[in-house]
């Protein structure tokens, strides 16, 4: 039972925000509204369940590195909690180009979750409130003059929010509510028949929100993710594992912080396989598996599949890899990747233990499954502000993502947005061209989507000019308008830009005659010596040279901090790749540019097709661009607009 | 899309006729012709709206003799810098300009561009816009079915193996990528090189035969069809013969399928005699049968063939049904001799549909009444009726275009390789050129390369 009608009262405390959940996005999404200016209040089910980590033990890989690397640039602060908390650290594809270059980095969960905790806990003008939001509490937007109003117009954005109503009977009004409610709505945990109603680790769920949400015309899917065992390390032989170290130099995640400062003692990982037996005892056990009996009706990700699925998909491998992972230094618990499962306990055991190491393998936690309600981000605009509904935002997992980080960045672009509505400015969007974060939330609200959405490098168009290397020079700036980032960061920023600048601009004009010198260098590092005198950057292209290793000979190098160092070489070893993609960006910036006014009515436009009509009256794109990746509009639909558009433009 | 892109096109129609104009149209129009023109004076240098006289020269060798206008912004129709080549009107000749042209720096105008330019300049009212917006939407709707009718078979089938061989190994480099713990990619350029050569080889030998030979027998798809023995030989023989231009004679794939090219009033027939429609118990006839109305369903037009001294029976109901929802002309066979059916009665089979009469008498044998029909089919081409056929052949050029695009690409994939560049670089272009290819068979890249590997490759976690 909810609140009953004697218990409700209204809260008077004066909030402008109000967050409804603390894990990544929640924490991200209150640390900017409150550092912009505006009183917010975070509600969590549990305070000690702020900036949890459910699942696997570590930030960042391939992308999601690339994602924190932007968080940071733009004021977040999971860069700077990891950075104070990891236990190993590596920079994945250091081998490949730069632009797949990804740092991961484990964690200590718990000092993960008490460091931002602190945080939060210190940050004026933000209050925690253990407390289930079971309400969103809106007004009608008045209509103007009714013969003016279209159907479109009334569609669009017919509500207001004016605060939210807790499960004890407590009105809270505030001007906007970011809504970062993860796993938690209607959660359910599954493994083989027992099924939990629960939020992630046995936490509450959120039982009543989904129901206010449907009530003001918002629509929900349910998905399903998964998560593996944890297993007691003082059960496992690693002697039949491999071990997995961390780097020997480490990179931090913030640019804030002081790379010297994170040169720490690493703990290892460890990698086994799974084998035929293994696979036995899964093949004999699936029709016990809640997931092929139909128990479980959400829609789980193809990229992060349980172990039956990978061995009823993939039935010709023989192993899978297995990697344990520490979950902190102060607990014995350890994260089997790789065999996430929704098998009976009982099965659980005997496939855990059928893996080399695990023979006599404790479990601590089982794994399970976990289906909760989400959206259908498309009802979102780009600011991440509901289409229907002024000054609702949400982010997370809850608009159909997956992964802490992916959450993260979603909670604080909506933070940023929901405190720029209340300042009277316009919103921030990050387009495709500009970061992982922009691709990330265009494809949640332009594209459908029937899984959890994960961030990959194959889903960024311009990868090579988005990389973890430059985000700060990417983003820093957008971090800083919108008082974020403090000056002297900012100042710091424009002075590694004007650094770079010039130093490609001496490169590019320094000469590299043939001496003596210059030939032996060029031979000691298998290249072909010179005929005539050379450009010195057409010697940094030559894959078997770099900037750094032609030092000797480049008598007029100045001295240069290594991240500068490392952006000119980037730039002028990869120049032709990043101006093929700068003139492709060109061209995207032209149709991302084209703005489509919000209140266009495409039923008026009588050559487009009926499908595509549906879909942009439904979508609302707010440019070309973005309706040009609307599933189910043509590029004739897009001419279409365009020259519809431009007739408009002409009367 | 809307960009500053200089475009091109042939701005008369598809068929032959005495003078055909290539039209040029956006800031490059004048670098682009300065570099195929040779004549008295360089053409950029040139007063607006002269006309010049001089030759296109592709690589040293002299295409045609022409005349150029020169027209400068604001004052032409696109209300952009214009370029107009008249040349000689064989469309081999001003296919080969439109060729030149592009390799030169224009890319090939899409359906109604050069009038939507014209309207984005300010040159056009809405009323005038409107009507553009519905020719866009059905040239596209046009443009997918000719090139999906264009691509069964062969070509289709290449295309799509090439496509399902770049993304494989995209897919696979991506998730190496994404999962490099996982998934191992030591040495992978070293296999790759031979997949994207032996492709590249492919797509230029696409290329070729496209420049070789297909344009020059692009010209209306045209089955006859009629029951057996109405005449429809001697009309293909009749019509062969009309101005003794057969300029190839294929054997049809098929023993009862005959392929001749004619070309009649300066319009291209791609002719092919079918067998007689007729129900039949014979297995091999059968075969022909079905054959013959199978190729009437990818043409342009059907000439439907009928012994006007027999009566109509149920074969002719058969292919009256069938040929209802198409182009055709129904050529009414034998009327010199002891007439059986009118004009009126087939009129009156067919006009809840057609008003307009599209039936002739003619005399395959005696060559009479074939004038009227090469007038009636003139009519059809010039009032733009058999659009079709226009879209079959820009789609083709479209085709080539995109091939070279792919081929480009695959190029950068060896180049990188050959460079020892990282993987993620072949990636990229490798996904240019699958997406080149895939707008000839029709379809767009959209979550093929996510779907790929999700379902080849087995991902951790």
């Amino acid at each position: 039972m909810k609140y009953s009608a004697n218990s409700v009262w209204e809260n008077r405390d004066c909030y402008d925000v109000a967050v409804v959940g603390a894990g990544h996005a929640g924490c991200e999404a209150a640390l900017a509204t409150a550092r912009m200016g505006f009183k917010t209040i975070l509600f969590t089910v549990s305070v000690d369940g702020i900036a949890l980590m459910p699942c696997n033990p570590n930030i960042g890989g391939s992308s999601k590195g690339h994602l924190v690397r932007e968080i940071d640039a733009l004021g977040g602060e999971m860069g700077k909690v990891i950075d104070r908390t990891f236990i190993q650290s590596k920079m994945l594809n250091r081998s490949k180009g730069p632009a797949v270059h990804s740092l991961r980095a484990q964690a200590d969960k718990a000092d993960y979750s008490r460091t931002m905790r602190q945080v939060l806990q210190n940050q004026e003008r933000l209050d925690i409130r253990q407390m289930e939001v079971t309400d969103i509490l809106t007004e009608e937007l008045k209509t103007t003059n009714d013969e003016k109003t279209t159907i479109v117009e009334k569609k669009y954005a017919a509500k207001r929010v004016i605060g939210v109503r807790t499960y004890s009977g407590a009105t809270y009004r505030c001007k906007a509510v970011i809504l970062c409610t993860g796993t938690y709505l209607k959660a359910r945990c599954i493994y083989g028949e027992v099924s939990m109603q629960t939020g992630p680790n046995g936490l509450q769920a959120a039982n009543y929100l989904s129901d206010s949400l449907k009530s003001i015309g918002i629509e929900m899917y349910r998905f399903k993710t998964g998560t593996p065992a944890r297993i007691d390390k003082n059960s496992i032989d690693f002697s039949k594992m491999e071990e997995q170290k961390g780097d020997k130099r480490i990179v931090p995640f913030s640019f804030a912080t002081n790379p010297d400062d994170v040169q720490i003692e690493q703990e290892s990982c460890w990698l086994t396989y799974t084998n035929e037996t293994t696979h036995d005892i899964i093949r004999k056990n699936l029709d016990r598996s809640p997931l092929f009996s139909g128990m479980i009706e959400g829609t789980g990700p193809r990229y992060c599949p349980s172990i039956e699925d990978k061995v009823v998909k993939f039935a010709d491998k023989n192993r899978h890899q297995v990697f344990i992972e520490p979950e902190g230094r102060e607990t014995t618990e350890m994260y089997v990747g790789g065999m996430s499962s929704s098998l009976p306990e009982d099965v659980q055991y005997a496939m855990y233990r059928s893996v080399p190491g695990l023979e006599h393998a404790k479990i601590v936690r089982n794994a399970y499954a976990i289906e909760y309600d989400c959206i259908d981000a498309r009802q979102l605009k780009s600011t991440l502000e509901f289409k229907n509904v002024e000054g609702l935002f949400s982010g997370g997992q809850f608009n159909g993502s997956s992964g802490y980080e992916e959450a993260a960045a979603q909670g604080l672009v909506a933070g940023i947005n929901a405190a720029r509505k209340l300042q009277g400015k316009e919103g921030i969007v990050i387009d495709r061209s500009q970061g992982y974060i922009g691709v990330l939330i265009d494809d949640l609200v332009t594209k459908e989507s029937h899984e959890p959405y994960r961030m990959m490098t194959s889903r960024a168009e311009y990868r090579l000019l988005l990389r973890q290397d430059n985000a700060d020079l990417r983003l820093t700036k957008i971090g800083y308008d919108v008082g974020l980032i403090d000056k002297e960061r900012y100042q710091k920023l424009l002075k590694k830009e004007q650094m770079i600048f010039d130093e490609i601009e001496r490169v590019n004009r320094t000469n590299i005659g043939t001496s003596e010198e210059v030939q032996r260098l060029l031979e000691n590092h298998g290249s072909t010596p010179l005929v005539s005198g050379i450009k010195l950057a057409e010697l940094i292209r030559r894959p078997e040279l770099s900037y750094e290793c032609l030092e000797s000979i480049d008598k007029e190098r100045p001295e240069l901090p290594f991240d500068v160092v490392e952006q000119v070489n980037i730039n002028i070893k990869y120049e032709g790749y990043i101006k093929r993609q700068e003139r492709q960006v060109e061209q995207f910036k032209k149709l991302e540019n084209k703005k489509i006014p919000e209140d266009l009515d495409y039923e008026k436009i009588k050559s487009l097709r009926i499908e595509a009509k549906q879909k942009l009256n439904a979508m609302r794109p707010i440019s070309i661009g973005q309706a040009s990746r609307i599933s189910g509009v043509s590029p004739a639909d897009i001419s279409v607009l365009l020259v519809y558009l431009g007739g408009e433009r002409l009367n | 899309m809307e960009s500053k892109e200089t475009i091109a096109a042939i701005s008369t129609g598809m068929t032959n006729s005495g003078i055909s104009i290539v039209r040029i149209s956006g800031d490059e129009a004048f670098l682009v012709i300065d570099k195929i023109y040779r004549g008295k004076a360089t053409l950029s240098g040139a007063m607006s709206h002269t006309i010049h006289y001089g030759f296109i020269v592709d690589m040293g060798d002299t295409i045609d003799e022409v005349l150029v206008s020169i027209m400068r912004a604001p004052r032409t129709f696109t209300g952009e810098d214009t370029v107009e080549i008249n040349c000689h009107g064989g469309m081999f000749v001003t296919q080969k300009i439109l060729a030149t042209v592009i390799k030169n720096g224009a890319r090939l105008a899409q359906p109604g561009e050069f009038t939507k330019r014209a309207f984005l300049n300010g040159k056009m009212d809405l009323t005038q816009a409107e009507s553009v917006m519905d020719v866009i939407q059905s040239q596209n709707e046009y443009a997918l079915h000719s090139s999906i009718g264009q691509l069964k078979g062969n070509l289709k089938r290449k295309i799509e193996g090439m496509r399902e061989m770049i993304l494989y190994h995209t897919a696979y480099i991506e998730t190496a990528l994404d999962d490099p713990e996982h998934v191992d990619m030591e040495n992978y350029g070293k296999e790759l090189l031979p997949v994207i050569e032996k492709i590249s080889e492919d797509v230029r030998r696409l290329i070729e035969s496209a420049d070789a030979g297909r344009l020059m027998k692009e010209g209306i798809n045209t089955v006859i069809l009629g029951k057996p023995n109405v005449g429809k030989s001697s009309l293909l023989n009749a019509l062969s013969g009309y101005d003794r231009a057969i300029v190839t004679n294929i054997e049809g794939t098929t023993r009862d399928v005959l392929e001749e090219q004619v070309r009649v009033g300066g319009i291209v027939l791609n002719l092919m005699d079918t067998a007689g429609i007729r129900e039949t118990s014979d297995e091999i006839e059968k075969i022909g049968v079905d054959r013959a109305l199978k190729y009437a369903e990818d043409a342009d037009l059907i000439l439907y063939v009928v012994d006007a001294s027999r009566s109509l029976d149920e074969n002719d109901e058969k292919i009256l049904d069938y040929i209802y929802d198409r182009k055709f002309v129904i050529l009414l066979n034998k009327s010199d001799l002891n007439v059986q059916i009118t004009q009126e009665i087939l009129q009156n089979r067919i006009k809840e549909k057609y008003e307009e009469n599209f039936i002739i008498n003619i005399s395959a044998k005696n060559g009479t009444g074939i004038e009227e029909f090469v007038e009636m089919l003139k009519k059809i081409c010039f009032r733009g009726e058999l659009r079709l056929n226009e879209e079959v052949y820009i789609t083709n050029l479209r085709q080539k275009e995109a091939l070279q695009r792919a081929r480009e690409a695959l190029g950068k994939v060896e180049e990188s390789i050959g460079m020892g560049m990282p993987e993620d670089f072949y990636s990229i272009d490798m996904m240019d050129a699958y997406e080149a290819l895939g707008t000839i068979t029709g379809e767009t890249v959209g979550e093929d390369l996510i779907n790929e590997i999700f379902s080849k490759f087995c991902m951790g976690k």
